[in-house]
């Protein structure tokens, strides 16, 4: 299928942090409108690396990236200050900050869209809400909320299902499903491979592109041993696997 | 009463209500960003600056601007190398200043003002040091009214900040400037050690008791004010130090807020499973 004219192409893309080695080396793949690319790999295979590149925050060493529309980052909601003192809809209003000179209030269509954007995710009785208050699977609804404020076109999810209990879970792909449905797309972080397999296309990264393509194809065993290494255990002869994550805590 | 026929003590009066509700509002973003040991290098870090204007018989106003200038510059120079890091570059910085300060200023051929540079002279508050002190307070009400959006979206989620259009080091970078502005206007009346008092108690009292941004920011102003009022008034009575009896004030509100309403309990932070079984 031809990339022109896709919301996301990405060509030969390496990066590094402080212009030192390469945390992320030839990475080429594009998203049509409405596709969701899961991007697979274990923690420090370049994920976050990948997003911030997109995102414009590190400087892409080599290679191109093209981005049609606006482009909104979902991170983890573990991530975000949950001691600080915003309501549901003011977080969901953030999305309209990039828009909103200083000197200026938010304008009523922002807020009003606002409001339409947490009654879209389901919490539109909880607006008035403090973030810190809800679940985590509200918060990351809350999250989302914020980027159709900022009527984003390419969606940058970061494990968005991290930490949520199951009926979150699905609430969460219910609405992804509709966003796909308007043609957004969506890249969705995660170091789960059966996530990666609800999508229509996986990117396989570990410190470099290891593979892309839809699930089927692309998540052997051959492709999931070059991502996760020793991290992966391959049982039923390579119909199921195993990926597990080694964390160190200090003691 | 008293405090309020004499000149000096009504001057002493507005200077402490307008120092600590500039510095109270301020605070609330300082600690938000947890820049408490920033705010309290800055302060002691200009003390050489004091010392130096105290010995020209410059002003104190124009000591302090100079000492913070060049200790953020040192701060900025020692931090750029990596293998020191930017904590211990600002702890060793801050001390030689310090040192330096004392040093200076219990030399033998100096005036002893030291005390004065330490612990403030509220009660010699000028008219020059009240119009210092009202426009800190409309720039401080200016700049956080200004950057109130780009400021909440940089604390809450600085992750995210620069896809919302906002930069969180440019704006932690102008919260500094202004705690530099506000430690340096506010030198004069509560001095070295004393000035973190009024910029970090009512502020811890605003958040402790305010349920929205908006409501923390105007509590710890009120409450900043009010300890100006509350400490000048018991020095007055008490005949104690101006200075001390502001920010014991200030901290004395801090600990009824804390009575009032206790802290929560912290969230228990979501823990990712050691193993994650996929199927195919």
């Amino acid at each position: 299928m031809s990339a022109a004219g896709a919301p996301l192409e990405v060509v030969g893309l390496s990066a590094s942090y402080g212009g030192g080695a390469l945390a992320l080396r030839d990475v080429t793949f594009s998203a049509a409108e409405g596709e969701a690319v899961a991007v697979l790999g274990p923690n420090g295979g370049g994920k976050t690396t990948l997003f911030r590149a997109l995102l414009g925050e590190l400087p892409v060493t080599t290679g191109t990236v093209h981005v049609r529309g606006t482009l909104a980052y979902v991170p983890q909601t573990e991530r975000s200050r949950l001691d600080f003192p915003v309501s549901a809809l003011d977080v969901a209003l953030m999305g309209a900050y990039g828009r909103t000179p200083w000197y200026r209030r938010i304008a009523r269509a922002d807020r009003a869209l606002g409001r339409r954007a947490l009654d879209r995710v389901g919490l539109a009785e909880r607006a008035g809400t403090r973030f810190g208050a809800l679940s985590g699977g509200q918060r990351q609804r809350v999250l989302i909320a914020r980027a159709l404020v900022q009527d984003a076109r390419v969606l940058l999810l970061d494990e968005p299902f991290a930490g949520v209990d199951r009926t979150s879970e699905e609430a969460i792909m219910a609405i992804l499903d509709e966003l796909r449905g308007e043609g957004r797309v969506l890249l969705v972080a995660t170091h789960d491979v059966e996530q990666a397999r609800r999508w229509d296309r996986v990117l396989c990264l570990a410190g470099a592109q290891i593979a892309f393509g839809p699930p089927a194809e692309t998540l052997t065993t051959a492709v999931l041993e070059a991502t996760y290494g020793e991290e992966i255990v391959v049982l039923d002869s390579g119909h199921r696997a195993v990926a597990v994550q080694h964390h160190w805590h200090p003691h | 009463m008293e405090i309020l026929r004499s000149g000096l003590l009504q001057r002493a009066l507005l200077e402490a209500v307008i120092l600590g509700a500039a510095c109270g509002g301020l605070g609330v973003w300082l600690l938000h960003v947890r820049a408490t040991y920033a705010a309290e290098s800055l302060a002691h870090a200009m003390l050489p600056g004091l010392v130096i204007a105290a010995l020209l018989g410059a002003p104190l106003l124009l000591g302090a601007a100079g000492g913070v200038l060049v200790a953020a510059t040192l701060i900025a120079l020692a931090a750029r190398d990596t293998r020191v890091g930017a904590e211990v570059a600002v702890g060793v910085t801050v001390t030689t200043a310090f040192g330096l300060g004392a040093l200076l200023a219990l030399a033998p051929d100096v005036p002893a003002r030291l005390g004065e540079l330490l612990f403030g002279d509220l009660l010699g508050t000028s008219p020059a040091d009240l119009v210092a002190a009202a426009a800190l307070a409309v720039l401080v009400a200016v700049a956080l009214a200004a950057g109130h959006r780009s400021l909440a979206a940089a604390v809450f989620d600085p992750v995210a900040a620069p896809s919302l259009g906002v930069r969180p080091a440019r704006i932690e970078l102008g919260l500094l400037a202004l705690l530099a502005v506000a430690v340096v206007a506010a030198v004069q009346a509560l001095g070295n050690l004393l000035v973190l008092a009024l910029i970090v108690a009512p502020a811890a009292a605003g958040i402790r008791l305010g349920a929205s941004l908006r409501a923390q920011i105007a509590l710890a102003a009120a409450a900043g004010a009010l300890a100006g009022l509350l400490g000048l008034v018991a020095s007055a009575a008490l005949d104690t130090a101006a200075g001390a009896s502001v920010a014991l004030a200030a901290v004395a509100l801090y600990a009824l807020a804390a009575l009032v309403r206790p802290a929560p309990a912290q969230p228990a932070r979501a823990r990712r499973a050691p193993l994650e079984a996929v199927g195919g």
